[in-house]
């Protein structure tokens, strides 16, 4: 049997063995990036929701006096 | 800056090797088709893993962002009001804009006119009256002194506003971009020297509205562009596009490369809006859903939507401090969404059709909806 094809299948065995255990390895490895990645996002996405939030007219809500769309209501002459 | 997750690195299996061309000796024969058999088995197997541990990746659907939002205090009630009705249009309203001075308005229509208002009086200061029908794209210059407008003519065309409310503006005219097909979207750039168009034939592209030329080309969608924003310029030269493939795509205009991809809609993607710190974007589709996109965590971080909710989205945009979420919908309602919990705060109803176009002032007091009802309104 030539030796090349036998090397060929060890080589391949090997690799496989690597794969298994590199998936193993990535798969927690894919898990933890992904929940620090999406966590970290979801807290700067509300810290800027928070800093901005006093400042934002349509979440706070104006006066009728500083809103140039809300009317000022007519005075009631008695 | 954070790494996205690489892809794993696949070393390849050796490839099959044919020893002789004509067997010699009788077993020779024999071991080399079960080498192949057997460097076969382990290709298949590798291919197996590569599978699971995508499923794996595809199984993390638990870290969202209502789930980190739950800290948060919620919203109360909102009371939000047709404030204006702007009246003139003879037929369907497309496509509106705000300018920079958070009181004029320019709106454009399926009868081919393009309207200029004030939105405090609701006068109206200049109309035009395009060459074609379906105007579905307009655009306020930064400056304020100009529009932009487009649509089945394929083109897009910038109109000079004038002081002398008399001239005709039609006279003017430049044209600016050349597409193949509809114009969907357009918008000025930071400046009025620059417009970004997205088209029916499936590119976006940017042109100097001087001369006209061609700057960069953006081509990746697999079919018609439908809309397009700009990031807010303190995150630098990107912008998204949304499409009738599904997928919205964020691009470096300088490049013309698409950096980022995402296809979670079931249908068409209507609208997109980046939220104001220009790490995420919204997107709003005829699946009756929107859609938070984080660019850093590079996937979707949220879904709004509701099982009585049913029709497409039309039209999607954030309040001043990206807490709210405005959707114009075709079932002539506006939903208003909160981004962080992911419920609805409120139901606006008043148009007599559907919800074509929605966009927040410039200083957050108001936003204004354009609608198949003819009119748009003004809420406050």
């Amino acid at each position: 049997m030539n030796m090349s094809t036998t090397n060929n299948i060890a080589q391949a065995r090997k690799l496989v063995e690597q794969l298994r255990i590199e998936a193993g390895i990535e798969r927690i490895k894919v898990i933890i990036l992904v929940i620090y990645f999406v966590s970290k996002a979801a807290a700067d996405l509300m810290s800027y929701c928070e800093q901005h939030a006093r400042s934002d007219p349509l979440l706070v809500g104006v006066p009728t006096s500083e809103n140039p769309f809300k009317d000022k209501k007519p005075c009631i002459i008695l | 800056q954070l790494r996205r997750c690489k892809p794993l690195h696949w070393p390849s299996l050796p490839a099959q090797r044919k020893y002789m061309r004509s067997p010699l000796i009788p077993e020779m024969a024999t071991q080399e088709v079960q080498l192949n058999e057997t460097l076969a088995h382990l290709k298949t197997e590798s291919e197996t893993l590569k599978t699971k541990l995508e499923e794996e990746r595809a199984k993390l659907h638990d870290v969202e962002l209502h789930q980190v939002a739950e800290k948060v205090e919620a919203l109360g009630q909102f009371v939000m009001k047709t404030r204006r009705t702007l009246k003139g249009h003879g037929n369907k309203v497309l496509c509106m804009d705000w300018c920079k001075d958070k009181r004029r308005i320019v709106s454009s229509s399926q009868d081919g006119k393009v309207i200029v208002w004030d939105a405090f009086t609701t006068n109206k200061e200049h109309a035009v009256t395009m060459p074609c029908t379906w105007v579905m794209a307009c655009a306020y210059a930064p400056s304020g002194c100009a529009v932009a407008c487009g649509g089945l003519d394929n083109k897009c065309s910038v109109y000079p506003l004038s002081l002398d409310k008399n001239e005709n503006l039609a006279a003017k005219k430049k044209s600016v971009a050349m597409h193949t097909n509809y114009l969907s979207a357009c918008s000025f750039t930071n400046s009025d020297m620059q417009i970004l168009t997205s088209s029916g034939d499936g590119t976006c592209a940017l042109w100097d509205v001087e001369s006209g030329q061609l700057l960069q080309s953006f081509h990746g969608h697999a079919a018609d562009v439908l809309c397009l924003d700009l990031a807010p310029s303190e995150t630098g030269n990107t912008f998204v596009s949304g499409g009738c493939d599904k997928k919205a795509n964020v691009w470096d205009m300088r490049s013309g490369q698409c950096i980022q991809s995402f296809e979670t809609h079931e249908s068409d993607i209507n609208s997109v809006r980046y939220y104001p710190s220009g790490d995420a974007f919204a997107s709003g589709s005829d699946d009756a859903t929107c859609r938070l996109y984080d660019l850093r965590a590079d996937r979707e971080v949220a879904i709004y939507s509701k099982e009585s909710i049913i029709f497409g989205v039309s039209s999607v945009d954030f309040s001043l401090s990206g807490r709210l979420l405005f959707g114009g919908y075709n079932d002539y309602t506006i939903n208003v969404w909160d981004v962080l919990k992911g419920t609805r705060v409120s139901i606006l109803f008043g148009h007599e059709n559907r919800v074509s176009t929605l966009r927040v002032s410039p200083d957050g007091t108001a936003f204004c909806t354009g609608s198949w009802d003819h009119t748009l309104r003004i809420w406050a």
